[in-house]
């Protein structure tokens, strides 16, 4: 997808490079070439696609990924993954339903507390990480197994069943709706405020990563990690904090998903962590670290949510998604170890 | 920025003293005495004794596995010592962090240079001492701009700042090191085998730059196991071997031929010497190894 950014530029110092070299370069170059070329190929083979409320169909299915995307993408730039970030969305979703539902408090308590678990969770998955020294699969699979259990079983402690009661008649239920899971009209067609908090989020990562010490810091971490320790960049701290902004993100997909569906189904959310790094790959980021953006990742849900929806507007068995999703992360993944390879060695 | 004095005008010889003063009165930059550290029971160091002053080059020579990388170590703030004084600029310290070394004055440029290959020069550049502006945001065009400048004045003219540094050669890494180090105030620079893995040109410019940075004030720690990288640019030598000093000169003190002698040991040199005639001939080579054998105050 992007070969003529991958031709080494010969001697930089005769030639000025080129705007369209430089924009080759950046890091969500392939996903965006991707993005375009499968909305044309659906728009083509689905008019339906293009019709403003299929758009809105899809940026919504994009945005839930998406959301979590931000997050991830940040984390593995600072060169770690969380596996624990699927049922940790779930997990917020629960710890607010279930607090709220039982003691017959506003909800607003119990959204409050789902924002402390997942900080938590981040917290602990990045402190064991950094104390440790374990890798980031061992740790966060552990937390990912214990959160899958802890779900299902508190759940039916609390509910007796495997889904958390309805909560829409408590206080403060109308507000926190309108704030996590509100239609807004936009040109006559309704769009979910999820999209809008997606697109905020992106743009604070990248405002973050570029434009902040932190975010030099983040990169820092993932690209070489003694190296950043060497030239005093707060290593720890950045870990930790990257696996609570994952967790920040865990808990607004969470709060979502609680007053979308007002019942939150306990085993959900198994097998989206994979979702969610693949976003991120798609989009550019490296697997090792150090080289990303937040953009990337929101890309890459986007490819995600055309693929999704698309398939089921082109009429097709819905069996081919995951094939499509498998290749798209292999051409991605190729083209990024390309790319760090032609940084390392020239 | 660094104050730019020139202490290559001063003729003075300073003999090795074992105070914590130099023969002026003033501290020390950086001072060792019988410095060690043991890592549980496998003593990886003991009774070192060294200085460091500004606008001199000390260079720490010794073979794989002397001591040099706890030596350094020791200073740069990785580890501490446990036995021994360490003080810097007359003042006993033990340093808890390298953040802590970098606040006293000290940076180190280490052997994997400490650069994040991915990362832009300039992004490199101010790594962990970012400049930001009065919103608290990165001041980019100011960071871009001083690298620039501060790499011009190293003598390297890079067209671009914003290229990964993983795409810069390996001298021109080092340089961009040392560039950093001298940006930030350093008063004393720790240059780790700085030239071991470059080429005969490549480790003549970083030689180079040691004696810039020199110039320019700074106390530099030169170390390497290359008595012909290490004698030109050095005016005291600290030689290693398992862990103790096997000696600490001035200049004056010792020739070339002398210091590569006690490098090589004079043992293995004898063997050599040995082998050399049993397999006949080459008479003035041997002459030479065996001159090398004569070794002062060892």
């Amino acid at each position: 997808m992007t070969a003529a950014g991958l031709v080494p530029a010969g001697d930089e110092r005769l030639a000025a490079r080129s705007p369209v070299r430089k924009l080759l370069g950046r890091p969500e170059v392939g996903a965006v070439v991707g993005a375009i070329a499968m909305f044309v190929f659906f728009a083509i083979i689905a008019p339906v696609f293009v019709q403003p409320d299929s758009i809105s169909t899809v940026l919504y299915g994009s945005s839930t990924i998406g959301i979590m995307a931000v997050g991830v993408s940040l984390l593995m730039i600072g060169g770690e993954f969380d596996l624990s970030a699927g049922v940790a969305v779930i997990s917020s979703s629960l710890t607010a339903s279930l607090f709220a539902w039982y003691f017959s408090t506003n909800v607003w308590v119990g959204v409050l507390l789902g924002l402390v678990f997942s900080l938590g969770v981040g917290f602990v998955n990045g402190w064991i990480l950094v104390r440790t020294k374990l890798p980031s699969f061992i740790v966060t699979l552990a937390t990912f197994l214990m959160l899958t259990g802890l779900n299902l079983a508190i759940t039916r402690l609390v509910s007796g069943s495997v889904s958390t009661l309805d909560i829409s008649q408590l206080d403060g239920f109308g507000v926190a709706e309108q704030m996590f899971a509100a239609d807004v009209p936009v040109f006559g067609i309704t769009v979910k405020i999820t999209v809008f908090i997606w697109i905020a989020l992106v743009l604070i990562a990248s405002w973050v990563l570029l434009r902040t010490r932190v975010g030099n810091w983040i990169f820092a971490v993932g690209g070489d990690e003694d190296a950043a320790r060497a030239v005093g960049v707060p290593v720890t701290k950045t870990k930790i904090g990257l696996f609570m902004g994952v967790g920040f993100c865990a808990w607004i997909g969470g709060m979502h998903n609680l007053f979308a569906f007002n019942v939150v189904q306990s085993g959900e959310g198994v097998g989206n962590e994979f979702l969610y790094i693949i976003a991120a790959v798609i989009g550019g980021c490296l697997l090792t670290g150090g080289y990303g953006s937040a953009v990337g990742g929101a890309i890459g849900a986007l490819i995600f949510g055309m693929a999704n929806k698309g398939i089921v507007y082109a009429q097709w068995n819905p069996d081919w998604f995951k094939f499509f999703l498998g290749l798209m992360l292999l051409l991605a993944t190729i083209i990024n170890l390309i790319v760090k390879k032609r940084a390392e060695q020239k | 920025m660094p104050e730019t004095a020139n202490p290559t005008t001063q003729v003075v010889e300073v003999p090795v003293t074992e105070t914590s003063e130099t023969v002026a009165g003033a501290p020390h930059l950086i001072a060792l005495r019988d410095v060690g550290k043991h890592y549980g029971n496998v003593i990886a160091l003991s009774d070192i004794t060294m200085d460091v002053d500004a606008g001199r080059v000390t260079c720490v020579l010794g073979d794989n596995g002397a001591g040099k990388s706890t030596l350094i170590k020791i200073i740069a703030g990785l580890h501490q010592h446990d036995a021994g004084t360490f003080s810097i600029m007359g003042e006993d310290r033990k340093l808890s962090s390298p953040r802590d070394a970098l606040d006293a004055g000290i940076a180190a440029v280490y052997q994997d240079l400490a650069v994040v290959p991915l990362m832009p020069i300039w992004r490199n550049f101010f790594l962990g001492s970012e400049l930001r502006n009065k919103l608290g945001m990165l001041d980019v065009p100011a960071m871009k701009r001083i690298t620039k400048q501060e790499l011009l004045d190293m003598g390297i003219d890079l067209r671009d700042v914003d290229q990964p540094i993983g795409t810069l050669s390996g001298g021109e890494k080092q340089c961009v090191a040392i560039a950093r180090a001298v940006y930030f105030g350093a008063k004393a620079l720790i240059l780790d085998e700085p030239t071991a893995a470059l080429g005969v040109k490549q480790s003549g410019v970083v030689l180079k730059y040691i004696l810039r940075a020199r110039d320019r004030g700074l106390g530099v720690i030169f170390i390497t196991h290359n008595p012909h990288h290490a004698y030109p640019v050095g005016d005291r030598f600290l030689l290693l071997r398992r862990g103790k000093s096997i000696g600490y000169f001035e200049k004056s003190g010792i020739t070339l031929a002398e210091l590569t002698g006690m490098m090589a040991g004079g043992a293995e040199l004898e063997e050599l010497a040995h082998e050399l005639e049993q397999v006949g001939g080459q008479t003035e080579r041997i002459e030479e190894i065996r001159a090398a054998e004569v070794v002062p105050g060892a």
